[in-house]
């Protein structure tokens, strides 16, 4: 269904790689996981943004994929940016969940924390890109089986057309603990890609 | 635009098994909260609002269900059954399903638990609650802290205004276990005490559990005696901090601006709140500055966490549900554990069971990460 709007930008990050628009801008082989490998690639991008480092694993992913998408549009923080933030993947907020589980997991070596506690939910990952842009705008996170661009493509239409947002950022950003899997795209009204299911897909697969 | 209804409805918790035994017990200021002392979930004895097993067992039982099923996934199919049962809906390619929850069935982490790790994932949850209940449509899960319930209302008036359903049914449902319980006392959020909503001596939440389902439609034949219009919705984020609530209410202040602005609705046209009073001293607090910023602090109010505690994922919409009866019944039901004014901008809160013409009301919640949702019902009959 054409619905008059465009992919306006989009972000990879997997495989050690970042890409933006489709272009390899920052990659690593030789990282030896998630951790090292998310770390490197946001200091490579002169962020300054000490509070990337308090952040579980998947804020992490989705925060870097967000800000290198929003980056570019310049935003002004000051002004009113109704950017609305629609975040999808498999595992919820699966890593987190396990350090927790594993602070209670036994009684004699007994240590929950709410520093941990906090990023059992995933939009926490929503919350953090929001406080940083200053988007006081729609927000919401589903779980599907895989990525699914027809449930997220009918939902940030509905927005964009009800007006309850100028412009979406959505996507999937998957981590388990292990394997990560980012691919966040912005749907505005301006653009070359039309903001189609099978674009979604394509774009996706790239 | 067509309207949009929310219908068909159910409730499974600690105050009964179906909304109209529920919503007689809020009636009657019956609150489900009990002193519980297991230490399975938490050192030290706790309140919560749980579900008696036995009959959540004997209730389940009664679908002949073949296979295993986790206590949520019989919470949940137990609650949303009945609901397509009283519907009469035919389960067509035309009829989605939601499941709102924050954990789902986060206690198959736990390597004592009987149920593989697998099962923890959110999407395994909607898949049982899919094929076990038959549904054509995957399962969308909604998983977006403590607004999930509301959310999904307003998801999906969404999806059927943008022509993806004509009929979506919701099941929110998150249980007490000893993840969560740990994790709200390692916040030091937990009261020690039945929670008191808005009150100057509040002391923090009870977490409770609840499922709860219901039908939204775009058919306005059939529908219940309780069936509301959606008249307006917004979810606006406070981009301030991830778990505390902004000072000024700005995302929960945005979210109903937004939602009256939909509904083409003021604050004048409000006859009653269902808000989300916690009782932890900053989220009551800043639902004070909000609403007053919104000119709405002398529309009566309540919380219903004194009942069942807070429900997490099923909260917004369980506090739906007893909404809709309280506009059929033109009833203002009781914020149990209020007694003296504890927030530093006025509200009137609603101190017993009450009764008065109804017609719109407003519901809102907040949640970790910074997200609001307020969505405002007509009664329709």
């Amino acid at each position: 269904m054409e619905s008059g709007f465009y992919i306006k930008s989009f972000c990879h990050i997997k495989d050690h790689k970042v890409s933006l628009n489709g272009s390899v801008i920052y990659d690593d082989k030789d990282a030896l996981d998630f951790l090292e490998f998310i770390k490197a690639a946001y200091r490579s991008f002169d962020i300054k943004y000490p509070k990337f480092f308090k952040m579980d694993g998947l804020s992490k992913l989705a925060f870097l994929a967000s800000d290198l998408i929003l980056q570019k549009e310049k935003l002004n923080i000051e002004d009113e940016n109704n950017i609305a933030i629609v975040f999808s993947n498999k595992s919820s907020s699966l890593d987190t969940d396990e350090k927790h589980q594993e602070s209670i997991q036994n009684k004699d070596n007994y240590y929950p924390s709410p520093a941990v506690f906090v990023y059992t939910l995933p939009n926490i990952c929503i919350g953090e890109i929001s406080i940083k842009y200053k988007l006081h705008s729609e927000n919401s996170f589903f779980i599907f089986d895989s990525f699914n661009a027809e449930y997220l493509s009918d939902y940030t239409n509905s927005l964009l057309l009800a007006n309850k947002a100028d412009e979406a950022l959505c996507g999937w950003v998957e981590f388990d603990g292990v394997a990560y899997d980012a691919f966040l795209y912005l749907v505005s009204k301006e653009g070359t890609t039309t903001h189609t299911k099978q674009n979604i897909v394509n774009l996706y697969n790239t | 635009m067509s309207k949009i209804y929310a219908s068909y409805n159910n409730i499974i918790s600690s105050l009964g098994f179906d909304s109209q035994t529920v919503v007689q017990n809020i009636h009657n200021e019956n609150s489900g909260l009990r002193l519980i002392d297991d230490k399975d979930l938490l050192p030290d004895p706790f309140y919560s609002s749980i579900i008696n097993t036995e009959d959540l067992y004997a209730d389940f039982k009664q679908l002949n269900n073949e296979g295993q099923f986790t206590r949520l996934e019989q919470m949940m199919i137990s609650s949303l059954s009945k609901v397509i049962k009283a519907s009469k809906t035919p389960l067509t390619n035309r009829v989605g399903l939601i499941i709102s929850t924050t954990k789902g069935n986060i206690d198959a982490l736990n390597k004592n638990n009987e149920f593989l790790k697998e099962r923890a994932y959110l999407s395994s949850l909607g898949k049982v609650v899919k094929e076990t209940l038959g549904f054509k449509n995957d399962a969308i899960v909604v998983s977006n802290a403590c607004v999930s319930g509301i959310l999904s209302i307003a998801i999906a008036k969404r999806y059927i205004n943008h022509g993806t359903y004509d009929d979506v049914f919701i099941v929110s449902g998150d249980m007490v276990s000893e993840f969560i319980i740990t994790g709200f006392n390692s916040f030091q959020a937990l009261s020690n005490e039945p929670c008191k909503p808005y009150d100057k001596d509040r002391t923090g939440v009870n977490i409770g559990e609840v499922a709860a389902s219901i039908l939204v439609t775009n058919n306005e034949k059939g529908l219940p005696k309780e069936a509301v219009a959606i008249l307006g919705e917004g979810s606006c984020n406070d981009a301030n901090h991830i778990s505390g609530p902004s000072r000024t209410g700005e995302g929960l202040f945005r979210s109903v601006q937004s939602a009256f602005k939909e509904g083409n609705v003021t604050h004048t046209d409000i006859d009653y709140i269902s808000a989300h009073g916690t009782a932890t001293l900053f989220n009551d607090e800043t639902e004070s500055i909000a609403f007053n910023r919104l000119n709405l602090n002398k529309v009566p109010l309540n919380s219903l966490k004194g009942y069942f505690g807070h429900t997490l994922g099923a909260s917004g919409l369980v506090e739906t549900i007893v909404g809709m009866y309280s506009l059929q019944n033109n009833t203002l039901y009781t914020s149990l554990g209020f007694k003296e004014p504890g927030t530093s901008k006025p509200l009137n809160i609603i101190t017993k069971t009450t009764p008065k013409q109804l017609n719109i009301f407003l519901k809102t919640a907040s949640g970790f990460g910074g997200c609001n949702t307020a969505v405002i019902f007509q009664k329709v009959k």
